[in-house]
């Protein structure tokens, strides 16, 4: 009988800055298992996201079982275990947006770049994502666009303010 | 530090503030930043120093001032007069007509864009006058970043009296007096929640501070946070010390880093000063405080799910008795109120727990911050007795329906609440009242809706939020709301049938009753108050696709 092998990770190398900057995290806290969220929420922003060979590393910095790091990373909106796009766009679809027209921003987005909530365009440029109140209710529809709060948001501005940022990059 | 040096700080802080003859608060809540707020504050001082008056004036990023959607707010103190969307270009011409010529300019004066004649002083217009704030008192008026503009307003005031003249059990007698109930929804007492924490005999109690505000169309906790973190501190020091806890915790939602990062920096200036941390004022009582940051999930906000988090687990709530009083954080009776209630606290130890009860209704006291949005005109944060009807908050503070609309129902209580209609507009908003409409008070959210909102499409908006933020833990919840999408779904492309709405209420029912935790008690919430109000039209749908059958 064949069995297949899992694929296996590559391995993170010890000298990259950013693996530096989580192993000095987790040393602070103390490899206690009780901070494990606090560890992901560094690790998310050293690397972008949640790799699955960083995630073996926290795995077994904190000795705890690949599962139980694996249900937490999942259960929670917050961490993404794919790239993100290196341009991110935050539709808000809170209450208060909803009523004032968020929904016409997400098909806009759709329609122009084919993307849904979590998609990113395959050349990694942009990822669209929905938020479920960023608490920016005074000014809805809110956006934030690469960690930029737009105000009553028009859906043809928002994808003219995208375009250019994509072709600037 | 000991009392005695907590009163000469005072007396710095006083004097560094009286060597100013004006402060310049720009809010800097998250609105406004994201009108330009930084930037007109930059320009400011850059004005200021450039006209050689920066020891007169002074000018400084400010929490929240109310009015959200009418930001870069800028104001003046002590004139208290407020400018509205200011232009990065004419910083200067507002700087010369306001306190070099004295002349303020009319155009620019807060809601001068829909008032006949608007106030120089903004206390005196009806959005503020008719408000009563506690909890938001200060926000606005100093820098959430410094701790001196806290001391300034007596910060820590309240924390000095009860650690040297009062007991833990007078420290919540006055708590209970003051019949405040918790801000985060479920409005149980606060006296009594802390008396049940004080009474479990362990060595280790901690206190948490919910912050973890996912209700969507509510955003006081973060204004709070963001405008005012040391009231937060202050509040969770004073509860530490009644129930006996020397370690805290404040859980704040990932989605909001300027609340993270202010109330950390709160934390380390208080601990500078030795006003958290060990032997606080040089007395035997130690409070310690950390973040620690929500990660997405709304159900988190449940207090035993918040407590799984805190652990670093999969935040799915357990059930309760034992309830976090007894046995909550790593085991260990726990108190966990929500931001607006801490903020509330210091007030209260201040003035007495007797002012603070003759404020509002016979059986909810206080204040309740509302956050106002959706189709009204001056959406924003306000704060006003509890009993105010929902007809002065629209039309009195709310300056009424934007585009003059029709008003058909305002929505409180967020995924767990429910929709009030226009025959209700004169109802109390208090606990008691809102129940008997079928909707709660939440953590205050209150979207206002016009006819253009569908209210079917309502009921499946928050059915969709409650199935997407379901934790899967129990059946009744994790399928129950599933089912009730799916049939939400098919009545609003007009696809059901009578038989659709009765399992549909049924489904409610069941789900009502048999679920773990108070998302799953409370997700047919909306559904419900929307057929009890507005019953025609899911049956004008479901009729209309009845006849086109054979």
């Amino acid at each position: 009988m064949r069995v297949r092998k899992a694929k296996k990770e590559a391995e993170i190398s010890k000298n990259d800055p950013r693996v530096k900057f989580l192993a000095n995290k987790i040393k602070k806290e103390n490899y206690s298992p009780g901070s494990l969220i606090e560890i992901l929420h560094t690790a998310q922003n050293a690397f972008g996201y949640l790799p699955l060979n960083v995630l073996q590393y926290i795995t077994k910095a904190l000795k705890l079982p690949p599962a139980r790091v694996f249900s937490t990373v999942t259960f929670y909106h917050f961490f993404s275990l794919k790239s993100k796009g290196e341009h991110t766009c935050l539709v808000c679809t809170g209450t208060a947006c909803y009523v004032k027209g968020a929904q016409a921003i997400v098909n806009e987005l759709e329609k122009q770049f084919g993307l849904h909530s979590g998609q990113v365009t395959p050349d990694n440029k942009l990822g669209v994502a929905v938020a479920r109140c960023i608490g920016a209710c005074g000014i809805a529809p809110a956006v934030v666009l690469d960690d930029e709060v737009l105000a009553k948001v028009e859906p043809q501005e928002l994808t003219q303010k995208i375009k250019s940022k994509l072709a600037a990059s | 530090m000991n009392s005695q040096e907590l009163t000469t700080l005072y007396d710095k802080a006083k004097q560094k503030n009286a060597q100013y003859k004006h402060k310049i608060c720009v809010c800097c809540g998250a609105g406004c930043i994201s009108s330009g707020s930084e930037e007109v504050l930059k320009k400011i001082q850059e004005e200021i120093t450039a006209r050689g008056l920066e020891n007169e004036v002074s000018a400084v990023p400010s929490g929240c001032m109310g009015p959200c959607n009418q930001g870069p707010l800028v104001k003046f103190l002590p004139d208290n007069t407020i400018y509205q969307k200011v232009d990065c270009k004419n910083i200067q011409y507002v700087v010369q007509r306001q306190l070099i010529d004295k002349k303020p300019i009319e155009d620019l004066l807060i809601f001068s864009d829909s008032r006949e004649k608007p106030f120089l002083n903004a206390d005196e217009d009806p959005f503020f006058k008719k408000q009563l704030k506690i909890a938001l008192k200060d926000c606005g008026d100093i820098n959430p970043e410094e701790i001196d503009d806290y001391l300034n307003i007596g910060g820590y005031s309240a924390l000095d009296k009860v650690l040297f003249k009062m007991l833990p059990e007078e420290v919540i007698a006055e708590v209970k007096h003051s019949r405040m109930r918790g801000r985060g929804g479920a409005g149980y007492p606060t006296g009594f929640k802390w008396e049940t924490v004080y009474k479990y005999v362990s060595a280790e109690k901690y206190v948490i501070c919910n912050g973890d505000e996912g209700d969507p169309g509510a955003f006081m906790d973060r204004s709070v946070l963001e405008g005012n973190p040391h009231r937060v501190l202050e509040g969770m020091a004073i509860a530490g010390y009644a129930v006996g806890a020397s370690q805290g915790y404040a859980y704040i939602r990932g989605e909001y880093p300027l609340a993270i990062k202010r109330i950390e920096n709160a934390i380390k200036q208080a601990k500078k000063l030795r006003l958290l941390g060990n032997n606080i004022l040089g007395t035997n009582f130690s409070f310690d405080v950390q973040v620690r940051i929500g990660a997405g999930a709304f159900v988190c906000g449940e207090e035993t799910a918040l407590i799984a988090s805190i652990e670093g687990k999969r935040g799915t709530p357990s059930p309760r008795p034992p309830y976090p009083a007894e046995s909550g954080l790593w085991g260990k009776p726990t108190l966990i109120n929500n931001v607006e209630t801490f903020a509330g606290i210091a007030p209260i130890i201040n003035q007495g727990g007797e002012w603070y009860s003759e404020i509002g209704t016979p059986k909810s006291a206080g204040t309740k911050v509302f956050a106002l949005a959706g189709k009204i005109k001056y959406s924003g944060l306000i704060e006003v007795p509890m009993g105010t009807t929902l007809r002065q908050i629209i039309f009195d503070i709310g300056g009424g329906m934007q585009d003059d609309g029709e008003f058909k129902a305002a929505q409180t209580g967020g995924p767990s609440g429910g929709c009030i209609p226009a025959e209700h507009l004169d109802v109390k908003m208090d606990y008691e009242s809102l129940l008997s409409l079928g909707s709660i008070m939440g953590s205050g959210g209150l979207i206002v809706m016009d006819k253009s909102s569908d209210m079917v499409d309502v009921a499946r908006f928050f059915m969709e939020f409650c199935m997407d933020e379901s934790c899967g833990k129990c059946v009744p919840c994790r399928v129950g709301t599933k089912m009730m999408h799916d049939l939400l779904q098919k009545i609003c492309t007009n696809h059901a049938t009578k038989i659709d709405l009765d399992r549909l209420e049924e489904l409610a029912d069941y789900v009502k009753e048999c679920s773990l935790c108070g998302l799953g008690t409370s997700a047919p919430n909306p559904l419900l108050s929307t057929l009890r109000h507005f019953r025609e039209e899911y049956e004008n749908r479901i009729r209309q696709f009845e006849e086109l059958q054979p």
